[in-house]
């Protein structure tokens, strides 16, 4: 289990590099989306019409925030159940995205995506919405504001702590570590 | 007859919604603590930190524990001999709908749950009223996430399946959606009733204090037999892997139908948020 500080956007070296257990802290800069933008995305590319973000090298957060206080960059801010997204990952893997954060199982499909496409799925903390907010230095809707919390925003983080649960070459830490622990 | 005004419960409410947001209970902490204690993987230590860090920031007032502030779960006990000047229904939802907008809350409801447009103040929220004696108002309210919720279930189990069979049903049912429900885990379990009695004391199970026990030594014994069975599944925390994947199993009973064995699991999360107040 090794330890980086990486910088996105991610190049296929470094999610090639990744493995399961491994801690990342991440900085710079990520994009939010979740159920609804994802449904818009890939409605989108299907259409051939171009994403609202660069998505080569991208990191894709699934994250509702609760709303900002004044003044406040971001309220809290900690990942969503992955596996609603599932049926929209593959196709934003084809787009160039290199990375998830969020959290629990994935299927199949979007494993072999994973190691179709080079593709890395990041876990953080669910429901440590405050600490992980507290990484976040800026907050902007780019895309899809009426979506609400649901909008496309882009994060810029700092040293966001994250475990890889998934990575390129077929590991899954929800399968590996449970085995790891598990007693009869 | 004992008086009370609606903005009473307005008010209590509302300063309730709030409180329970952003101070995670004692009763969580000390689980928190005692699971540190005893767990054996590294990174899953490494999480149990991350939540005790989350929840002294959280308490700090300017963030939520949680970005998901839940659906609001009302146990109303309403004493018999106390009278309520005004809609108390209407009192209760105006006071989730103050709590959450004064408290910067995230609002998570839906107006219909297939044509899913938000009502943008985190009402109606779901009410279970009981009459019970006495002139006082006891109000329980649970903030319940929707992750931990989605990974709940319900069986009608055959009188033969008996205890081991309510006991797997629990198991099994930790053991497929625990890891997605953000663990350690209060699990809530009703055992009896009907179809929607036992969900129904499932909820008010999980909303107890994980370290609390039933009062009934048997089903004592086997909040303590499924705490430790679920344990051994090896999801840890946040499913990546360890030996604390439940801070407790609370399991409430009640009569029942001769041909029933109905069993219902309600999970809840880490960020198992809950208050009273008594008015």
């Amino acid at each position: 289990m090794a330890e980086y500080k990486l910088t996105t956007p991610l190049s296929d070296d470094v999610a090639e590099k990744l493995r399961i257990g491994d801690k990342v802290l991440l900085s710079g800069i990520i994009y939010s989306a979740r159920d609804a933008a994802h449904k818009r995305m890939v409605e989108g590319l299907n259409k051939g019409e171009p994403l609202p973000l660069e998505m080569k090298g991208a990191v894709i957060y699934y994250v509702g925030p609760s709303p900002a206080r004044p003044g406040n960059v971001i309220g809290a801010a900690g990942p969503t159940t992955a596996v609603r997204m599932d049926a929209y990952a593959p196709r934003l893997m084809e787009a160039g995205m290199k990375g998830m954060i969020a959290k629990g199982k994935r299927q199949e499909a979007v494993k072999e995506g994973m190691k179709k496409h080079r593709v890395v799925y990041f876990g953080a903390t669910g429901g440590a919405g405050a600490l992980i907010a507290k990484c976040i230095k800026r907050a902007e809707i780019i895309a899809y504001e009426d979506l609400g919390p649901e909008a496309v925003r882009l994060l810029e983080v700092k040293e966001m702590p994250l475990v890889v649960v998934g990575d390129a070459h077929g590991g899954d830490l929800y399968i590996e570590g449970r085995k790891k622990y598990e007693s009869t | 007859m004992r008086t009370i005004q609606a903005e009473q419960v307005t008010e209590a409410l509302a300063k309730l919604a709030v409180q329970i947001n952003y101070h995670i209970g004692k009763d969580m902490l000390d689980a928190f603590d005692k699971a540190l204690s005893t767990e054996q993987s590294q990174t899953g230590r490494e999480i149990l930190k991350q939540l005790q860090e989350n929840a002294d920031l959280a308490a700090q007032g300017e963030l939520p524990y949680c970005q998901d502030c839940g659906t609001a779960v009302v146990l109303a006990e309403v004493g018999q001999d106390l009278r309520v000047e005004g809609d108390l229904t209407d009192a209760i939802n105006e006071g989730i709908r103050r709590g959450y907008a004064t408290g910067y809350l995230r609002k998570s409801i839906l107006a219909d749950p297939l044509r899913r447009k938000n009502t943008g103040d985190n009402t109606p929220a779901v009410i279970h009223y009981s009459i019970v004696p006495g002139d006082k108002l006891k109000l329980t309210l649970g903030a319940k996430g929707g992750g931990s919720e989605n990974m709940s279930r319900l069986t009608m189990l055959k009188p033969s399946d008996g205890e081991e069979g309510v006991k797997n049903f629990v198991v099994e049912t930790v053991s497929v959606g625990g890891a997605n429900a953000c663990p350690p885990l209060v699990v809530g379990v009703g055992v009896g009733g009907n179809f929607e009695k036992a969900a129904f004391l499932a909820k008010k199970a999980a909303l107890r204090a994980p370290a609390s026990r039933n009062a009934d030594p048997f089903y004592a014994a086997m909040e303590d037999e499924l705490t430790e069975r679920c344990n051994k599944l090896g999801i840890g925390p946040m499913g990546l892997g360890g030996t604390v994947t439940v801070l407790g199993v609370n399991v409430e009973a009640y009569p029942c139908h001769l041909v029933a064995l109905p069993v219902a699991v309600n999970i809840n999360c880490h960020a198992d948020r809950h208050g009273e107040v008594v008015l």
